[in-house]
C-alpha cells in the first residue's frame, strides 16, 4: 500500500487547468523528484496534496485514508507537511516563534526544537531574530525546520533553491541530505535539473498539468528528462 | 521542433452583445420616458421618485469609489451636507435661483473634493474610511457653529423656493433636476468605465502594485473617482435639500449624518459591489423598503438589518452579482466578453 | 482656564477610549474586519449587566463575572456563524454584516428595554475624587478605568507574545494560508480573536454605563471616538490604541477648555493632523506625487 495515492487529480487555477488527470503513487521511504518548467503545475499539485488548494476532480488517498475533503490543517495533523514556494515565513515573528507555530500540528516524533537546531546549526544564533531580517538561505532553513517540526510522514518541498545564491543552495541540500537518505518520504519540486535527480530515488516530470515521464532516478538519461521537460518527446 | 498542439480555436472579443444593446437602449428609453412622468403622475408619486433618484445617485457614487476604486469611504455625507448647505447659502442668502444654485453647488462640491483628494488619498484602507467620516464630522461641526447658516438648529430653503415657485412647480422642477443629475452621472460613469481609465481602474482593483508597474497612473485614477463621487454626492445633497427643504447639521437625521453612509453601504452591498447595475438594484430595494416596508421604526430597522445580514451570508456578491453569476448576464457593456 | 487639569482628565478619558477601542483594534489587526457593530456589542454588555443589577440585585462589579464569559461565547459564535462566511465572500462583506448586526442589536435592545435612558451604579468609588491641589482633581472612577485599560492591554500583549495561542493569532493575522499549512485552524483562531474583542467591548460597555447614561442608540455615537483612537495609534497595534486614546482624549478636553463646543472638533482635527503628518513621514519626506504611500 503506497503512502500517498493520487487518482486522476484535476486542479484549476482560476480559469486555467493547472493539473490534469494526474495519477501517481508515492511509496513510503522514497524521495520523489517532481520536475518541470515554470507553469507546469508542480506548485499547484503540491498545494493540492497539502490541502491548500481544492481539486476540481479526482482523489487523494493518504495512508489508505481519503483526505480529498480535508482542510490543510487537518492534513498536517495526519502527517502531510508542505514547505511552500517562497518560504512564507511570518515576517514579524522571530525564528523561534516561527518554529514554535508547528506545535499546532500536535504531532510528536524525532523532530524537536533541539533536533532541528542541530540539523540547521546556522539557525541557533538567530533564534530571536525577526524572520524578515534573515537572508534567503537562513529563511529557507527556517521554513524547512518549521515543517520538520510538525513531524511529517510526507514532506513536500517546493522549490527550496529558488532565489538562493548557489552557496546557500549547497548549504540547504547538505542539511537535507540526511533526510533524503533516511526513511522519510519526500516529494521534492525543483526546476534545477542537475540537483533533483541526484538526490531522488524516482523522478517524474510534469508538462502543462500532466505527468509526462516517470522512472527510477538511475534509469532515466539526462536527455530523456530534458526532452520531457520541454515537451519534445511528444509526437 | 514539432508543433506541440493544434492551433487554438479562434476567439472573438466583443463589447456589445445583443442583450446589452437592447438593455442599454431600454434604459435610455426609460430615462426619457421618466422625464414625462410629471405630466402623468401626481405629486406624491413624483415626490417618491425624487427619493428614488437621489438614492440611486448616492448608490452609484459610493460604488464608484468602493467598487471600482477600492476606496471605502464612510464619509461621503460630507458632500451631501455641502450640497444641501451650499444651495441654502446661494439661494437664500444670495438670492440665486435655487436650481441654478444646485448646479453651482455641485461645482463647489467638486472644487472642494480636489484639495481633499490631495490630502486624503494618501491614506489607505481603514484609515481612509474613518478619515472621511471624521472629515464629514468636522464639516458638520463647523456648520453648526456658524450662526449665519443656522447653527445647531439647522436652516431651511423654504423662502428661496416658495417665493418663486408654487409647490407643484417645485416638485416638478426638483423631479427633473433629480432625474437629470442621475442620468448625467450614469452616463459619465458609463463612459468612464468604458474608457482607458476604466480598464486601468480594473487593474488597480486587482493589484495596485502591478498596475503601477505597467504605468497605470494609480493616483490619477483614484483622484478622478474621488472628485466624481464628491460632485455626485454634492448633487444628491442639493436634491435632498430641494426635496425636504429644511436641514440639520447634527443629529441622526442630519445631512452630514453617518446614516447616509449606512444607506450607501446597504444599497451597494445588497445590490452588488463593483457591478454597474448592482447599486441601482440596491437603491430600488432600499426605496421599496422605505415605501412599503413596516412603518413601525423598530421592525423597519430590524428588517433592514436582517436583509443586510441575509444578503451578506447567502448572496455575498449582492442581488445583481448573484443574477450575473447565475445567468452570465451583463446588461450594460462596461466590460469585455470572450466568445469562442 | 486650567490646562493641566484638562490634560489630566484627557489622559483618563483616553483610558476609556482605549478600552472601548481594544476590540476594534484586535479584530482589525487579526482579520482586517471593521466591526461596525462594536459599539452595539459594548452596549449589549451594559444591558446584560443592567438586567443582573436590576433583577438579581448584584453589584455591577459582580455582574461582570457572568457577563464577560458570556461575551466571550457570543464573540466566538458570532465569528463562526456570521463573520467567517462574510470574510470568505470578500473583504468588504463584513462591513455589510456588521452594519446589519448594529441595526438589529440596537433595535432589539429598544424593543426589549424601551428607549429609556439608564445608568449602572458604580458603587462608592463612583463620584469620589482626589483633590490633589487647588488645580488638580483626580476622579477615582476614571483612574480606575485607565488602570483597567492598561491591565487589559498588557494582558493581551502578554497573551500575544508569550502563549501558543498568541503566536498562532499573530501568525494567522500575517498569513492564514501558511498558518494552516502548519496545522493552525485559522477559523478557530479568528473566533478566539472575536471572542476576546467582544469580551473587551462588553467590559468597556459596562464601565461606560457606570460613568454615563446610556440608551439603545448610544453605541454609534461613541464608535467614531473608538475608531479614531485605533487609527491614531496605528491600526493593529495594541499599545498604539492606548496612545491613540490618550491623544484623542487630551485633544478633546483641551479643546473644551477653549470652548465647550470645540470638544469633538478638537479631537477630529488632531486626528487628521496626526494621520497626515504620519503618512507624509512614511512616504519619506515631501513628494508631490507619492508612490505607494500608505497609512
Amino acid at each position: 500500500m503506497s503512502l500517498l495515492e493520487l487518482e486522476q487529480l484535476d486542479a484549476r487555477h482560476g480559469l486555467l487547468q493547472a493539473v490534469r488527470d494526474v495519477s501517481l503513487a508515492v511509496e513510503a521511504g522514497e524521495t520523489l523528484a517532481l520536475v518541470g518548467a515554470n507553469g507546469a503545475g508542480k506548485t499547484t499539485l503540491l498545494r493540492t496534496i497539502a490541502g491548500a488548494h481544492r481539486p476540481s476532480g479526482g482523489r487523494i488517498v493518504f495512508d489508505s485514508r481519503d483526505v480529498t475533503r480535508l482542510s490543510a490543517h487537518e492534513r498536517v495533523r495526519l502527517g502531510i507537511s508542505l514547505v511552500p514556494e517562497g518560504r512564507r515565513l511570518f515576517p514579524e515573528l522571530t525564528v523561534e516563534e516561527n518554529l514554535r507555530i508547528s506545535a499546532a500540528a500536535g504531532r510528536t516524533g524525532r523532530w524537536t526544537l533541539d533536533e532541528v537546531l542541530e540539523t540547521f546549526p546556522l539557525l541557533a544564533p538567530l533564534r530571536h531574530t525577526t524572520a524578515k531580517s534573515l537572508s534567503g538561505g537562513e529563511q529557507q532553513a527556517t521554513a524547512i525546520a518549521r515543517a520538520l517540526l510538525t513531524n511529517p510522514r510526507l514532506l513536500l518541498l517546493d522549490e527550496v533553491s529558488l532565489g538562493l545564491a548557489p552557496i546557500a543552495v549547497e548549504g540547504v541540500y547538505a542539511a537535507l541530505r540526511p533526510l533524503f537518505e533516511s526513511d522519510a518520504t519526500v516529494v521534492l519540486v525543483e526546476q534545477d535539473l542537475s540537483r533533483a535527480p541526484s538526490v531522488a530515488t524516482r523522478v517524474v516530470c510534469m508538462l502543462e498539468g500532466r505527468l509526462v515521464l516517470a522512472g527510477a532516478a538511475g534509469e532515466l538519461t539526462r536527455e530523456q528528462v530534458t526532452d520531457a521537460y520541454f515537451g519534445l518527446a511528444r509526437a | 521542433m514539432n508543433a506541440v498542439a493544434a492551433p487554438a480555436p479562434a476567439r472573438r472579443v466583443e463589447r456589445w452583445t445583443r442583450v446589452s444593446i437592447s438593455f442599454t437602449t431600454a434604459l435610455a428609453g426609460l430615462i426619457v420616458l421618466l422625464a414625462f412622468a410629471p405630466l402623468l403622475f401626481g405629486e406624491n408619486t413624483l415626490d417618491n421618485l425624487i427619493q428614488l433618484y437621489f438614492l440611486v445617485i448616492l448608490a452609484i457614487m459610493w460604488n464608484a469609489l468602493a467598487g471600482y476604486g477600492g476606496l471605502v469611504s464612510v464619509g461621503q455625507q460630507a458632500f451631501i451636507g455641502i450640497g444641501a448647505y451650499a444651495v441654502v447659502f446661494l439661494s437664500v442668502q444670495h438670492s440665486l435661483n435655487p436650481y441654478l444654485a444646485m448646479l453651482i453647488a455641485t461645482l463647489i462640491g467638486a472644487g472642494i473634493s480636489v484639495p481633499l483628494a490631495a490630502v486624503m488619498l494618501w491614506l489607505r484602507g481603514g484609515a481612509f474610511a474613518i478619515g472621511m467620516w471624521v472629515v464629514a464630522e468636522i464639516f458638520a461641526i463647523f456648520v453648526s457653529l456658524d450662526a449665519t447658516l443656522g447653527g445647531g438648529t439647522g436652516t431651511s430653503a423654504v423662502l428661496a423656493f416658495n417665493l418663486r415657485y408654487s409647490p407643484e412647480q417645485r416638485t416638478h422642477y426638483t423631479y427633473w433636476a433629480a432625474l437629470g443629475f442621475a442620468g448625467v452621472l450614469l452616463v459619465i460613469l458609463f463612459l468612464l468605465l468604458r474608457s482607458r481609465l476604466g480598464a486601468s481602474l480594473q487593474a488597480i482593483r486587482d493589484d495596485e502594485e502591478a498596475a503601477r508597474s505597467v504605468g497605470v497612473r494609480v493616483l490619477l485614477g483614484k483622484g478622478v473617482l474621488f472628485v466624481l463621487a464628491g460632485a455626485g454626492c454634492t448633487a444628491a445633497g442639493a436634491v435632498i435639500l430641494a426635496w425636504q427643504l429644511s436641514i440639520l447639521p447634527l443629529g441622526p437625521d442630519s445631512v452630514f449624518g453617518v446614516n447616509w453612509s449606512a444607506k450607501m453601504i446597504f444599497m451597494v452591498l445588497v445590490g452588488g459591489l463593483g457591478t454597474f447595475e448592482g447599486p441601482i438594484v440596491g437603491a430600488v430595494v432600499l426605496y421599496l423598503l422605505q415605501q412599503y416596508g413596516p412603518q413601525n421604526g423598530v421592525w423597519y430597522f430590524t428588517l433592514l438589518g436582517g436583509i443586510a445580514i441575509g444578503v451578506a451570508l447567502f448572496l455575498p456578491r449582492g442581488l445583481w452579482g448573484a443574477v450575473r453569476d447565475r445567468f452570465n448576464l451583463q446588461l450594460l457593456p462596461v466590460g469585455y466578453r470572450l466568445r469562442s | 482656564m486650567n490646562w493641566a487639569n484638562a490634560v489630566l482628565h484627557g489622559i483618563l478619558l483616553g483610558g476609556l477610549y482605549a478600552l472601548l477601542a481594544t476590540g476594534l483594534s484586535l479584530m482589525f489587526g487579526v482579520m482586517r474586519i471593521i466591526n461596525l457593530a462594536h459599539g452595539s456589542l459594548a452596549l449589549l454588555g451594559a444591558y446584560m449587566a443592567f438586567l443582573l443589577v436590576e433583577h438579581a440585585h448584584m453589584s455591577t462589579y459582580l455582574a461582570l463575572l457572568p457577563v464577560l464569559p458570556g461575551a466571550l461565547v457570543v464573540g466566538y459564535v458570532l465569528q463562526r456563524t456570521l463573520l467567517e462566511r462574510s470574510l470568505r465572500a470578500g473583504e468588504l462583506v463584513p462591513l455589510l454584516t456588521t452594519f446589519g448586526l448594529l441595526i438589529v442589536i440596537a433595535n432589539l435592545l429598544e424593543y426589549a428595554f424601551s428607549p429609556d435612558v439608564h445608568s449602572l451604579p458604580s458603587g462608592r468609588i463612583g463620584g469620589a475624587s482626589w483633590r490633589i491641589s487647588s488645580h488638580f482633581t483626580l476622579p477615582w472612577f476614571d483612574a480606575l478605568i485607565l488602570c483597567i485599560a492598561v491591565v487589559v492591554l498588557g494582558g493581551l500583549q502578554l497573551l500575544l507574545r508569550r502563549t501558543q495561542i498568541g503566536r498562532e493569532l499573530r501568525a494567522t493575522a500575517a498569513d492564514p494560508d501558511t498558518a494552516e499549512l502548519l496545522g493552525v485552524d485559522a477559523r478557530r483562531v479568528y473566533a478566539y480573536a472575536t471572542a476576546l474583542a467582544v469580551a473587551t467591548a462588553a467590559l468597556a460597555g459596562v464601565f461606560y454605563a457606570m460613568r454615563s447614561a446610556f440608551d439603545p442608540f448610544t453605541g454609534p455615537t461613541q464608535l467614531i471616538y473608538a475608531f479614531e483612537a485605533v487609527v491614531i495609534g496605528g491600526l493593529g497595534s495594541l499599545w498604539g490604541t492606548l496612545l491613540g486614546g490618550i491623544v484623542l482624549g487630551v485633544a478633546q478636553t483641551v479643546s473644551a477648555q477653549i470652548d465647550v463646543q470645540y470638544f469633538a472638533l478638537g479631537g477630529h482635527l488632531v486626528f487628521l493632523a496626526v494621520l497626515i503628518v504620519r503618512t507624509a513621514l512614511q512616504a519619506g519626506g515631501l513628494r508631490v506625487l507619492p508612490r505607494g504611500a500608505s497609512a
